[in-house]
């Protein structure tokens, strides 16, 4: 456990430095674990799993949107679990539980779970279809089209730096949506 | 979009960089402060005796209480900012100017008394300060729920009566060179009231505002 936090402080702080490989293989370590703490607190408010993908994805938008926050000399791990039990309680809390969020869901895997294959979420889609034209088309093509940067770019006629601003100022308003629905 | 598309978009982002949490607060409170100047300028300045009220301790006090409130409350909002971080080991910070005001009252109490305690107490400002320490505020408030909005605080209305103590403690710093009541048995029922309410203006604001 503690070789596996180290590691994703490792790969942060990398990726804080500009390494957009090591931030894509840290995103990657960190969903299982945010994967099953989300059906574990799911399950606890007797609520369907199958919601658990859209928590998953809402806190991988808040962790990339609030990664300023983190000190990078801190360990990254309670940084992480902080933020996706906020997301967590806020899920169920909108599904009109109040439940107590044990912070321990987060830091220990239970041994022997099988990792879930990726299941397709909604609400991220759903806020999708409502951006504004040019930032649906920088996200459509990057995360769906899995087209690159620059492919993109000479795809829609956008320079790079307008392809990467409407990608940011997507991904913020998908966020924002998702928050204040 | 399944989550390994969200991940690879992220990533893609990744080369973009957000400014700290302490350079956006103090950006937004540099953009305030010329509109709560503006109404101490407007509505009140400072006190035509200032010169030789400077000699006084209890008028120099009330600027020690004041900023011993506004400086820790700048610290612990920027604190809170983060999302594991929690208030323990920190909320002392906040007893500071409690334990100033204390020391001036004690000592005022041993001197020789040039007013009857009532008149210290209430003063002739009371209804000004409770005015004028909110109303100085709220632009200050405005850009410190603006700047937090920037960080992730788990405690969104904790968050937000910090930015409403920092406020309060900005304003009445400003306030305390225009009002002639020195004493500190006034600052501690006015000034306090006063900066309560900005307070709880700010934890209900930022309970809504500064959810990310």
């Amino acid at each position: 456990m503690r070789g596996r936090e180290d590691e994703w402080t490792g790969l942060m702080r990398s990726a804080m430095a500009g390494d957009d490989a090591a931030y894509h293989r840290l995103l990657k370590a960190v969903t299982p674990v945010l994967r099953a703490a989300a059906r574990r607190g799911l399950a606890r408010a007797g609520q369907p799993p199958d919601q658990a993908e859209d928590i998953v994805q809402d806190i991988l938008l808040a962790v990339h949107l609030k990664r300023h926050t983190w000190d990078s000399e801190a360990p990254f791990a309670p940084w992480l679990f902080a933020i996706a039990r906020n997301k967590l309680i806020d899920a169920l809390r909108r599904r009109g539980r109040r439940i107590f969020v044990n912070i321990d869901d987060f830091a220990e895997t239970l041994p022997g779970e099988a990792p879930q294959e990726t299941a397709s979420a909604g609400e991220v889609a759903a806020q999708l279809a409502t951006l504004p034209q040019r930032q649906r088309d920088v996200l459509q093509s990057i995360a769906v089209d899995s087209t690159s940067i620059k492919d993109t770019a000479s795809k829609l006629s956008m320079s790079e730096g307008a392809v990467r601003v409407a990608l940011h100022r997507g991904l913020a308003a998908l966020t924002a949506k998702l928050r204040d629905r | 979009m399944d989550t390994d598309q969200l991940i690879r978009t992220l990533a893609a982002d990744n080369a973009h960089h957000a400014p700290k949490v302490g350079a956006v607060l103090a950006l937004s409170l540099l953009v305030a402060a010329p509109l709560t100047i503006l109404i101490f300028a407007t509505f009140l300045g400072v006190r035509p005796d200032v010169m030789s009220a400077m000699h006084n301790p209890f008028f120099d006090m009330k600027f020690a209480v004041t900023l011993s409130l506004a400086i820790p409350a700048i610290v612990i909002s920027l604190h809170l900012s983060r999302p594991e971080a929690l208030m323990r080991g920190w909320g002392w910070l906040l007893l500071l100017p409690v334990a100033l005001l204390a020391v001036a009252i004690g000592g005022e109490m041993m001197m020789a008394p040039a007013m009857p305690m009532t008149m210290r107490l209430v003063g002739k400002n009371s209804r000004v300060c409770l005015s004028a320490i909110p109303a100085m505020s709220l632009p200050l408030l405005a850009g410190a729920l603006f700047g937090l909005r920037h960080g992730a605080p788990s405690r969104p209305a904790l968050a937000g009566a910090l930015a409403g103590l920092l406020s309060a403690g900005l304003a009445a710093t400003l306030y305390a060179s225009h009002c002639t009541d020195d004493s500190p048995l006034f600052v501690a029922t006015w000034y306090t009231l006063a900066a309560a309410l900005v307070t709880a203006i700010g934890a209900l604001v930022g309970a809504k505002v500064l959810r990310y």
